[in-house]
């Protein structure tokens, strides 16, 4: 456990499946989730396809690490967000998207959702304040 | 808190830009290298853009790889700091965290 | 080059950790090989934990770290199991890195 948290924030502009970028990301917050920082996850532009329900790579033979977002929640990220007019210029809103489900073991609180659609202005301040930003 | 925003993808093959203008605050320090430097350039579809970001925000572009396609000052949008790579490590150094618009 | 386990006269390639290459040639015995390997004999708690990880695995695409292993397991299978102690207890080379192996999956995703 590190003394000093630090607010790292990952940045997600990318689609699944046709680039790397996606699945890279989720493994480098699962991988650094470990290092108990105050993390946010956030998609914006295309990055917003990342999290449509319903995907099934079966037929083009890769991996489908879709399921993999609702683990966030098990690896301690409470904070995910997904920018408002990226979803609206896509033609989504966030029924399309999957849900993922957080819980404390120890106080029992429990958020049935935590991801989050919110405008661009408040993107900007949470960007502000991280002290680090992983882009992708 | 400052943020360095780095752009090197050309506006007119990707949203980076867009993107980076919508989420970049008063303030905060553009940089435009690679592709990136396109943006730069006056007489392009993105220059009215370009001009309106400039009333809040400090656009700098790398003068090496604006060399290396062609262009010189003579071409870049009046208020836009041309900078060497020294001058981009003091950037990235000068702020607390950089976002890279891929 | 990978390595080969032998489990009832077949054979099954494993990575340079003893990962089984390809998860989808699971059966039950190659848990029980490469726990004899370890020194270790599986009891109903074990597979309990091995059960536990192939359903985490179907479910959600990747092999849990060992903390959420713990918690996952705490939900799933009541808090006395969901310990560190006890799982340890069982896997004594680490209840998320040695019970993947068992159960065929990768090495967890998060174990630094």
């Amino acid at each position: 456990m590190s003394e000093i948290v630090k607010k790292f924030m990952y940045v997600n502009r990318k689609a699944p499946y046709g680039t790397i970028y996606a699945w890279e990301s989720l493994e480098v917050v699962l991988v650094g989730a470990a290092f108990d920082q105050d993390v946010s996850v956030v998609f914006i532009d295309d990055g917003v396809y990342q999290l449509t329900k319903g995907q099934d790579t079966k037929a083009i033979g890769m991996k489908n690490f879709s399921p993999t977002y609702r683990t966030l929640g098990d690896y301690e990220v409470k904070k995910v967000y997904v920018d408002q007019a990226s979803l609206a210029a896509r033609g989504l809103t966030q029924d399309d998207l999957v849900e993922i489900a957080w819980e404390d073991m120890e106080t029992e609180e429990e958020v049935e959702n935590i991801v989050e659609v919110i405008d661009s202005a408040h993107l900007s301040a949470l960007m502000n304040e991280s002290d680090v930003i992983f882009s992708f | 808190m400052s943020i360095l925003h780095t752009i090197n993808k050309s506006p007119f093959e990707r949203n980076s830009l867009e993107s980076c203008l919508k989420f970049a605050t008063e303030g905060a320090a553009v940089l435009l290298f690679e592709d990136g430097i396109y943006a730069a350039l006056t007489g392009t579809s993105v220059e009215a853009q370009m001009n309106g970001a400039l009333e809040t925000l400090k656009i700098h572009v790398l003068g090496p790889d604006l060399k290396a396609r062609g262009f010189n000052e003579d071409r870049v949008i009046a208020g836009i700091n041309i900078v060497d790579y020294a001058d981009f490590v003091d950037l990235a150094a000068a702020s607390d965290t950089v976002q890279a618009w891929l | 080059m990978s390595d080969m386990i032998d489990v009832d006269g077949k054979q099954y390639a494993v990575d340079e950790e003893g990962y089984l290459a390809n998860l989808n040639e699971w059966v039950p015995g190659i848990a029980g090989v490469m726990a004899k390997q370890d020194n270790l004999e599986l009891t109903d708690e074990h597979w309990d934990i091995i059960n536990f990880l192939r359903e985490y695995y179907e479910e959600y695409q990747i092999a849990p770290a060992v903390r959420v292993l713990t918690k996952a397991v705490g939900k799933k299978l009541g808090k006395e199991k969901g310990n560190s102690k006890y799982l340890y207890s069982l896997f004594p080379y680490g209840p998320a890195k040695q019970a993947c192996r068992f159960a065929g999956l990768p090495k967890p995703t998060g174990c630094v």
